[in-house]
């Protein structure tokens, strides 16, 4: 069922990730996920795998939620190792069959790929696990608060985030209980061909437009009645601090980088 | 002008726009309330009553027609006091789901002072308050929609709290909830009267929940037909049942065996009220 | 014969998981044809989960629901029919409503049904007089309607399946009394006209006390009480601890009964109480 999605979801906890200032997690993240694309050898891949594995088990997250969360995307981690076996025609010949050649310069690529892709995503996925939507919106329209000198209204578009996080899970709720309804009245969602399957849709989709407009127009009246007005400067509950914590994380991510710039050199490029 | 009066309506008419040439009737006609400090008043009425707007006239989203509504003697019309006047008097939804507006409790209870600009030890010292103060601080760090309807609306009405408001307007707060949550909600309000000394407007349908509260406003097709203590509001059966609404179980009982002779006091509300009454009047020699 | 029979079903939540719940216990019970049955039970006690079961919204992990005998999950087709068989109309029903006319979006449950264009437009035009719609409605957008009008021509689209079970969850939730009396008093009428079963799902022991045969209590996915509505009211107590409440005159009967006032309490209606309470006065007491 739809209700089971859990990328994105806030696992609340107080481990070393979780307590890392939000704007630091960004760019840890961010600094993590290219160092994973700079990875040119094993060796070096290794090193980010250790690393995110690490990250995992640091942030007591069970591993089981992160690999059950994986879920949705195996199927892109299949396809493109798949799509790397075929592309890549270096080194030994494996197999040699009508147009498709695998070898295992190949194979080496698409495991490559894998990891790295597999990497990307629990390193990814770990900053929404640890981070409360909440404070990651505060984090990124914080770090993006320059741009509020050049009339970008990142604080707005933050509050626009936020509201779009909060009501994601009532509206997957909404979408459970129409489509509960109208297949009482014999709607046929799950089967037919194409055509018939998006124009069994039409049932679903109008009401719950019809019901987020409502909602919106609630919704805004119940933030002019708590007094929110887009351009009045807002003060936060939650100050950010920087800590110990993000120092340190600052010198794992650099020391990271600088091993797989040395492995890369010196053990030379695979990719 | 009157100082108690905390919001007061003066000859107020309000009507919403009409999608089309022809104008709607009002939804409000010509209304005189003034609703004191302190006070627990439930105002009452069928859907479409007009009872719901006067939710929103009461604190500046919606302006009247004609008439003027003043909080704490401040003009709603005036623009320049909108935010003194939200901050008077704070308003609670129907829908729990359409008012929360962040994905974690405590975030959303600090909503209304962020907007205010108030100093961030400030809020979280008021945000624990009010979560204190309705029941909820345990659930400070939950994500709203795990939780039911009566929580959902308790941490709404903490919301308000937090913005330190002297009066909340409850539009409907029950109306979607069962009857367990409808109680958790009932007893926060009552919480919020008797031991914080806020003022509280309770618009509902809930007979039972208006029993409860010092004062009752009974709305029809947009006027005042009634107002008083609820033992004279459900006094006058015809002006309660032409209203849409219906008396109490009890109130209704005891009018009827009073119409039969049975000799009971006035203003039954509540099934304990009855059944004291009851026992009263028995030893007293009860038929003629 | 009963025309909806329950066995042995059981319903858990997240098989194969961690997090796997019963939300159903062993729920045995049947309904026989033409009763009016009342589910009640407290937010969570399994009522909601439960009746979805009886159109194959939801598929049993252990059990059976026989419709008329058969076993509705017999096959894929059986299942289908059974969303007709059994019309299921959801709480605030009107929140579903999508057609660009109310007549549209009250034919939309008869024209998945295949029908043809004459007998739609007669199911059409019947479930529209048994919600009190007229005629002038029809070509009107159901969004520009007042909300009890939209409730009723949702209830309507359910009505138009002309189905042998007709289930209701909570009917009458978040209307004002007037509103409220309005939607029970068509739910009767209509089970007068048609003889239909009805289920009526709620968590207002006022509301069905007046219209039920019989009551269904839930409590934490098992069935508490099965049985008259006198029968069930009378466990005032475990009602309670349930977090159900029970009718004010019931209240007051129980406890003068207590006090030793001899009144049969088995009344919940304010007619019916005023009634006992005269004849037990004129008879002059015990």
């Amino acid at each position: 069922m739809i209700k089971d999605i859990t990328i994105g979801q806030y696992f609340p906890g107080e481990s070393f990730i979780h307590k890392l200032d939000a704007r630091a997690k960004l760019i840890v993240v961010f600094l993590s996920l290219v160092e994973i694309f700079l990875c040119k050898n094993f060796l070096s891949l290794a090193v980010v795998v250790i690393f995110a594995i690490a990250s995992v088990a640091i942030s007591k997250i069970s591993f089981k939620v992160v690999l059950k969360g994986m879920k949705m995307i195996y199927f892109i981690i299949v396809l493109t190792s798949v799509l790397q076996i075929f592309y890549n025609d270096e080194g030994t010949v494996l197999l040699d069959w009508w147009k498709l050649k695998i070898t295992t310069g190949g194979i080496f690529t698409a495991i490559f790929m894998a990891v790295r892709i597999i990497c990307l995503i629990l390193v990814s996925s770990l900053l929404t696990y640890t981070t409360s939507p909440t404070t990651l919106t505060d984090g990124i329209s914080r770090l993006l608060s320059p741009l509020n000198k050049i009339k970008i209204p990142v604080d707005t578009l933050a509050m626009m985030m936020t509201i779009a996080l909060r009501f994601i899970p009532t509206l997957i709720e909404e979408i459970d209980k129409i489509m509960n309804a109208q297949k009482a009245r014999g709607a046929d969602i799950d089967s037919g061909n194409l055509i018939q399957r998006a124009k069994a849709l039409v049932p679903i989709f109008i009401p719950l437009f019809v019901n987020s407009f409502r909602r919106a127009y609630e919704l805004a009246f119940a933030m002019e009645c708590r007094c929110y007005n887009g351009n009045k400067k807002r003060t936060r509950m939650k100050q950010m601090k920087f800590s110990w914590r993000d120092a340190v994380s600052f010198v794992v991510i650099a020391v990271m980088l600088a091993g797989i710039i040395l492995l890369n050199y010196f053990f030379g490029a695979v990719i | 002008m009157n100082n108690e009066a905390l919001i007061r309506f003066c000859d107020v008419s309000y009507r919403y726009e009409s999608d089309n040439e022809t104008p709607l009737p009002l939804a409000i006609k010509n209304i005189n309330i003034d609703i004191k400090k302190g006070e627990f008043v439930a105002i009452l009425g069928h859907n479409g009553s007009g009872k719901s707007t006067f939710a929103k006239l009461s604190n500046a989203i919606i302006l009247p027609e004609s008439g003027n509504v003043y909080v704490e003697g401040m003009d709603t019309a005036d623009e320049s006091l909108e935010y003194a006047i939200r901050q008077k008097v704070g308003v609670v939804f129907q829908n729990p789901d359409n008012q929360i507006v962040a994905t974690i409790v405590e975030e959303d209870v600090a909503f209304g002072p962020e907007n205010l600009g108030i100093e961030p030890d400030e809020i979280r010292q008021r945000v624990d308050d009010a979560l204190k103060a309705v029941g909820m601080y345990e659930y400070r760090l939950h994500e709203p929609h795990k939780l039911s309807g009566g929580q959902k609306q308790r941490v709404a009405i903490a919301g308000v709290m937090a913005m330190q408001t002297d009066c909340i307007v409850l539009d409907e707060p029950t109306a979607m909830l069962d009857p367990k949550g409808r109680e958790e909600v009932m007893k926060s309000m009552l919480r919020l009267n008797k031991e914080l000394g806020k003022t509280v407007v309770l618009i509902t349908h809930y007979m039972d929940e208006a029993v409860k509260a010092d004062r009752v406003i009974v709305m029809n097709s947009g006027n005042v037909v009634l107002d008083g203590t609820p033992q004279e509001v459900f006094s006058h059966e015809k002006i309660i049942e032409d209203a849409g609404l219906e008396l109490p179980d009890s109130a209704k009982l005891a009018l009827r065996l009073k119409k039969s002779g049975v000799n009971l006091p006035d203003g039954i509300l509540t099934p304990e009220e009855f059944i004291e009454a009851f026992k009263l009047s028995l030893s007293g020699g009860a038929v003629h | 014969m009963s025309i909806l029979e329950i066995k042995n079903l059981s319903y858990k939540y997240g098989v194969g998981t961690p997090f796997e719940i019963a939300a159903l216990e062993n729920i045995n019970f049947s309904v026989e044809k033409g009763e009016m049955v009342a589910i009640i039970g407290h937010t969570g006690s399994g009522k909601s989960t439960l009746i979805q079961h009886f159109n194959a919204l939801l598929k049993a992990s252990e059990g059976q629901v026989l419709l008329d005998g058969k076993d509705i999950n017999e096959s894929r087709e059986s299942a289908h029919k059974a969303r007709f068989r059994v019309g299921l109309c959801f709480q605030y029903p009107e929140y579903q409503l999508f057609e660009s006319t109310v007549y549209k979006d009250i034919a939309f449950g008869p024209t998945n049904m295949g029908l043809d264009k004459t007998e739609i437009d007669r199911r059409v035009r019947k479930a529209a007089e048994f919600v009190g719609l007229k005629e002038s409605m029809f070509e009107k957008s159901p969004f520009d309607l007042s909300g009890g009008e939209k409730r009723r021509v949702a209830i309507a689209g359910v009505m138009a399946m002309e189905p042998e079970v007709l289930i209701m969850d909570e009917p009458a939730a978040g209307l004002d009394p007037r509103g409220r009396k309005v939607i029970l008093d068509l739910i009767k009428n209509y089970r007068e006209k048609t003889g239909s079963t009805v289920i009526i799902v709620s968590h207002s022991m006022e509301d069905v006390a007046s219209v039920a045969d019989r009551i269904l209590v839930m409590n934490k996915g098992k069935i508490a009480f099965n049985d008259t509505v006198d029968e069930v009211f009378s466990h005032e107590q475990e009602l309670r601890e349930m977090g159900l409440n029970i009718p004010q005159i019931t209240k007051i009967f129980s406890e003068l009964k207590r006090y030793g006032f001899n009144l049969n309490a088995a009344t919940y209606t304010v007619d019916d109480a005023a009634e006992e309470i005269l004849r037990y006065l004129h008879k002059g007491g015990n």
